[in-house]
This record gives C-alpha cells, sequence and structure tokens, in this order.
C-alpha cells in the first residue's frame, strides 16, 4: 500500500510506489473495445428490429389517417353538441401525436438498433498556429497602409462623423411610436358632460340603479351610463370606469374629513382596478367586508376607505363619489379624484392637476 | 353450514364480510335518504309547520342564535332572512355549523326536507325576508348565452370561470358549484350567505336567476370541450401537470436517445 502520511497528490494509493517520488502520469485509456449489438450478430434480431421500425413508421401512417378522417367525417354543424367537438379534439390531437411521434421514434430506433454503430474519434486540431496569427496581422497591417487612414486625417474625421450621424433618422422614427397617453389615464366617463351626472348602471346590460334597490349585503357591478352606446374605444372606457358598489350598515364607515357626502346611505362606489397592477378587484366579502384582488391577493378594507390591509398594492381603492338624482337613481357627483388603476410616470403630476 | 365454517378462515372471508356490511349500510342509508325525499312538500307554510318548526329550534339553534331568533354575541340575529336562507343553510348542512371557523362547511343535512321545511317556516313567520324560489325559476330552461354573462361579471371573480371555486381570505373561499342543485344556487343568490354579498332581484332579475343556474347546469352537464381540465383551476394543476408529466416524458426520451441498444 502506498504511503499517505506525507500528504502527497502525486501518490496512488493503488500502485506501491512507496518510497519513490516518480510523478506517475495519467494514462489515456483509449477506446473501450466495441461490443456487438444483438441485431449485428443474429440474423433474426436484426429481423426483429426491422419489423419495429417499420410498425413505428406504420403507426405514424395510421395517425395521419385518424387525423384526416375526424377532420373530414366529424361533421361540426350549427348544432354539433359539445361532445362531437371534444371527440374531434380528442382524435384530432392522438392522431398528430401518432403522426408525429411514429416518424421520430421509427428513426431512432432505426439509427439506434440497425445503422452502423462504430465509435469515431476525431482528433482536435492544435489550437493556434504561430503563422497563421502572423499572417493575419499582417492582413490588418496591409489594410491599414494602403487605406493611407493614418496620413488621411480628412478622410477618417468625415467617416467618423456620418457614422455618428446616421442612427439619427432611427430616433426620429422611435419618437412616432407615440403618442404619449398624455392625460386619457387620468380621467374617465364618470366625469359630468355638459353638467347633467352620470347615472351608475348594471353591467352588462346599461340598466340605471336605483338607490333603494341596493340593499345591506349586495353588490353591484357598475359601469357609467352610455358607455353601451360607445362605438369605439368601448372596451378601453370600460377598463378605466368599471366599479363595484356595495351597501353597508352607515355606521360601519369611517369616511375621512372632505368624503362625508361620498356615499349615500351606507351605498359606496370605489374603482374596481387594483391600484398594483390592474386587476379586477371584485371579490367582495359582505360580512368582513373586505375587497380581494384575485391576482396577487391585495386586500382592501371597505370600512376604511379601501385602506390596503394586505398584499404589494400601495394606494387604496379610488373611491367614486355618489348622490340620488331626483328620480332616486344613484349618479356620479364628479369623476373620480384621482387617477384610476395601477402607477405609471405620470400619474403624480395627474393627481395634483385634478386636485387644484 | 359445514361448508361455510370451513371457508371462514379463507383469506378472502375477511374482505367479503366488509364488503357486505358496506353494501348493507350504503343500502339502508340510501333507502332512508329516498324516505325523506318522498316527504318534501310544496312551498307553502301551514301553521303546524312554523309550530314544529319553532321546536325545532328551541332545541337544535337557540343556542347560537337565541330564543327568538334574536342573535347572539356568537351569531346572528334570523329574524327577516326568510325562508331561502334557511332552506340554503340547513339543506346544504352549513348549519348547525360543526365548529367556529372562518366558513361553514357544506356537509350531509342533519335535517330531513321536512325538518328543514318547517324550519324555514319558523324563520319565515319572523319577519319578511326572501322566500324559497319557484319551481318555474329552477326548470333550467333559461337563456344560458345570457346567464353566462351575467355569471361572469357577477359571479366569476370568486367562484371562477368555470364554476371551480376558489380562494378567499384568511381562509375562507367560494365553494365549486358542481352538483349544487339550482334552489340552492338561487336560494344563496338572494340571501347571501356568509361572505357572498346578496343579489337581489333589484340587481340580478329572477329571469337572469334562472339563465344563470341554466348555464351552471349546462356547463356541468357539457363537460370541458377541451378535454381533462384540471379541476379547471388554472395556472396551478396546468402547471404542476406540464412539469410532471410533460418534463418526465421529455427526460424519459432523453434517457431513451442516449441509452445503447442491446
Amino acid at each position: 500500500m502506498g504511503n499517505h502520511s506525507d500528504g502527497s497528490p502525486n501518490h496512488s494509493g493503488t500502485v506501491a510506489t512507496a518510497g519513490q517520488n516518480e510523478v506517475e502520469k495519467f494514462q489515456d485509456p483509449g477506446i473501450p473495445p466495441h461490443r456487438l449489438r444483438l441485431a449485428d450478430t443474429d440474423p433474426k434480431a436484426a429481423k426483429r428490429a426491422e419489423r419495429q421500425v417499420a410498425l413505428l413508421f406504420g403507426a405514424s401512417v395510421v395517425g395521419t389517417l385518424i387525423f384526416l378522417v375526424a377532420y373530414f367525417a366529424i361533421d361540426l354543424g350549427d348544432d354539433s353538441s359539445i361532445a362531437t367537438i371534444r371527440l374531434q379534439n380528442a382524435l384530432l390531437g392522438v392522431g398528430t401525436a401518432f403522426a408525429m411521434l411514429g416518424i421520430g421514434t421509427g428513426i431512432v430506433h432505426w439509427a439506434k438498433a440497425l445503422m452502423p454503430d462504430h465509435e469515431v474519434s476525431e482528433e482536435r486540431h492544435a489550437v493556434r498556429i504561430e503563422e497563421d496569427r502572423v499572417a493575419a496581422v499582417r492582413i490588418v497591417d496591409d489594410i491599414v497602409e494602403e487605406t493611407g487612414i493614418k496620413r488621411r486625417p480628412l478622410i477618417r474625421n468625415t467617416l467618423l462623423g456620418a457614422v455618428a450621424l446616421a442612427p439619427l433618422p432611427a430616433l426620429a422614427v422611435f419618437g412616432d411610436l407615440g403618442p404619449r397617453p398624455d392625460n386619457t389615464l387620468s380621467h374617465t366617463m364618470w366625469a359630468p358632460q355638459e353638467g347633467k351626472l352620470k347615472r351608475l348602471t348594471r353591467d352588462p346590460d346599461g340598466t340605471p340603479i336605483k338607490a333603494s334597490d341596493v340593499t345591506l349585503g349586495s353588490a353591484f357591478h357598475v359601469i357609467p351610463e352610455g358607455l353601451n352606446e360607445l362605438h369605439e374605444g368601448k372596451l378601453n372606457e370600460k377598463a378605466k370606469a368599471v366599479v363595484l358598489l356595495m351597501r353597508l350598515d352607515p355606521s360601519s364607515l369611517n369616511p375621512s374629513k372632505g368624503r362625508e357626502d361620498w356615499s349615500y346611505n351606507g351605498i359606496v362606489a370605489y374603482s374596481k382596478i387594483c391600484t398594483h397592477v390592474g386587476c379586477p378587484v371584485a371579490l367582495y366579502e359582505q360580512q368582513t367586508h373586505h375587497l380581494l384582488c384575485p391576482c396577487h391577493q391585495s386586500t382592501f378594507d371597505l370600512t376604511n376607505e379601501c385602506k390596503v390591509i394586505f398584499g404589494p398594492a400601495s394606494r387604496p381603492l379610488p373611491q367614486l363619489p355618489i348622490a340620488v338624482d331626483d328620480e332616486g337613481y344613484l349618479v356620479a357627483t364628479s369623476d373620480f379624484k384621482e387617477p384610476v388603476g395601477p402607477s405609471y410616470w405620470e400619474r403624480d403630476e395627474h393627481e395634483r392637476s385634478i386636485n387644484s | 353450514m359445514k361448508a361455510l365454517s370451513q371457508k371462514r378462515r379463507h383469506p378472502l372471508a375477511a374482505i367479503a364480510l366488509l364488503l357486505l356490511g358496506l353494501l348493507v349500510t350504503g343500502g339502508l342509508y340510501a333507502v332512508a335518504t329516498t324516505v325523506n325525499q318522498a316527504k318534501a312538500s310544496t312551498t307553502s307554510f301551514s301553521s303546524s309547520d312554523v309550530e314544529e318548526g319553532g321546536k325545532l329550534f328551541a332545541a337544535n339553534c337557540a343556542t347560537c342564535h337565541g330564543m327568538g331568533a334574536s342573535g347572539s354575541k356568537d351569531a346572528p340575529s334570523l329574524v327577516g332572512v326568510g325562508a331561502a336562507a334557511v332552506d340554503f343553510q340547513v339543506g346544504t348542512g352549513r348549519m348547525p355549523m360543526q365548529m367556529n371557523g372562518p366558513q361553514a362547511y357544506q356537509k350531509p343535512a342533519q335535517f330531513n326536507d321536512e325538518q328543514t321545511h318547517q324550519l324555514a317556516a319558523y324563520v319565515a313567520s319572523l319577519g319578511a325576508g326572501p322566500a324559497i324560489p319557484e319551481e318555474s325559476l329552477l326548470d333550467e330552461k333559461g337563456d344560458a348565452a345570457a346567464g353566462g354573462e351575467l355569471f361572469r361579471t357577477n359571479c366569476a371573480m370568486c367562484h371562477n370561470a368555470a364554476a371551480a371555486g376558489g380562494a378567499l381570505t384568511r381562509g375562507k373561499f367560494a365553494p365549486a358549484l358542481a352538483g349544487v342543485s339550482g334552489k340552492h344556487i338561487y336560494e344563496a343568490m338572494v340571501s347571501g350567505p356568509q361572505n357572498m354579498p346578496v343579489f337581489s332581484d333589484a340587481n340580478v332579475s329572477p329571469e337572469g336567476k334562472r339563465d344563470i343556474i341554466t348555464f351552471l347546469k349546462q356547463i356541468e352537464t357539457n363537460g370541458s370541450p377541451g378535454g381533462a381540465d384540471l379541476g379547471a383551476l388554472g395556472p396551478v394543476s396546468e402547471g404542476l401537470f406540464v412539469w410532471i408529466a410533460g418534463l418526465g416524458v421529455i427526460i424519459a426520451f432523453t434517457i431513451w436517445l442516449t441509452s445503447r441498444t442491446s
């Protein structure tokens, strides 16, 4: 056994080299002996592998046929049931899977079992040949010399200037990617039009809501009056203006100064767009008065003006000031007093301009 | 008899006995529940119903809800909640509550249909509230497309777009709606059980509720058009499936590709 007591890494424990200090070099073991496969020696096995490969290719043909039959033979008319659609979907999927996997696995099996499998080793090239390096340097030197760039500074400087200026048109083009949203993000359809206050209407049918309809514990999904009549940009407007209307016991609300008249008999309206990244916050728990955002679990406390009590949102949900008109319908007395939804670059500026 | 006594030590005897016992118990239970169903009657309440319901209430519910259902610090007053709320809470087994917690769970009903009916009669007699819906609203023959739109607007945020249910805050959850009877769905909408908001007739009309029930029953019977829906829970179950099954298949193929043929 080798002597390990000197801690030298050059001693092998398996070779009796105790007492000697020769460095043992690692011997290249070479390629292991070639092992023949069953199909190389046994013609029967080769025949069997051949049949297996053919079978896999055959499975691919069957898969393609299944696809074609499912596509053309199953009729998806207007009165076809979900079960028919499901059957066709399943057959199309199974057919495609067999068609592709049959070819793929067949080729792999063919290559592995029948094609020659002798090992080939390829020697690595020498990493760097000094002559090549010298030749390359000479080429670069020749280029510098023949262009005369060192002797003709006028040409060099004008070229540098041209290259520096060339990207400028791209900047102009990128500018056209705008326009910037400006203040479209900071106001919604709730702003009164020509002195007429917007009514709160039901989503999706757009019928106005009477204050007496909103019973204790109710939650209404609300869109502004006139949204359904929009022909252009309806979804964009809806995405900003959707509101959740709820009625609580008035004594459980704690309005801050200046917001006492934003609710009506315990009926409050809050923007449904989360201030975190804009998911619709509509999971209302009528006993705990929590509003939960389903995306990242931001939780808002309705009794404290939708203060954030859990989750990543950083601002309360904006409240829509509401009142009741002569006919008993709920109306918004103004637009939101801050931009709804998540933060954006100009938000603070917009909030200041709304409240000034 | 001799043959029986010889075979009683057979290794399969215990399993056979267990199966027999389970079958007998299950059969008796099924018979008992159908007997209860046969006694179900219409939504009209007689004075004897109210009287019997009062007795049941005093014996089973008054501990928490107080005598006369006036409420206590443990449970709310039931004056004015209506017959619909009682039929839902007792009919789905949520009440009597098993234990205090974030939410009452659905469990096998503790009262049969007649007793539930009597309890509902008693609570309805205490103050006006939402009634048990008429059969015509539960026939599942409304407009499923309109119901789907109403469902996606009013219900899907908690109950999931495929009605598979979802989590709420602090241990509460919105249950899955498959397998819930149309009557209980309707009653839940009008009464707002636990943390569910109330969807009064002024918010979603009775026809709208009929449409919603039609829609729910339709998606329940039709199933998922895309094949296995993996619980319709979205990225969690789908992601888990892809990570385990999808990656598993890819790893299996890689092993096969690099292995030597014998």
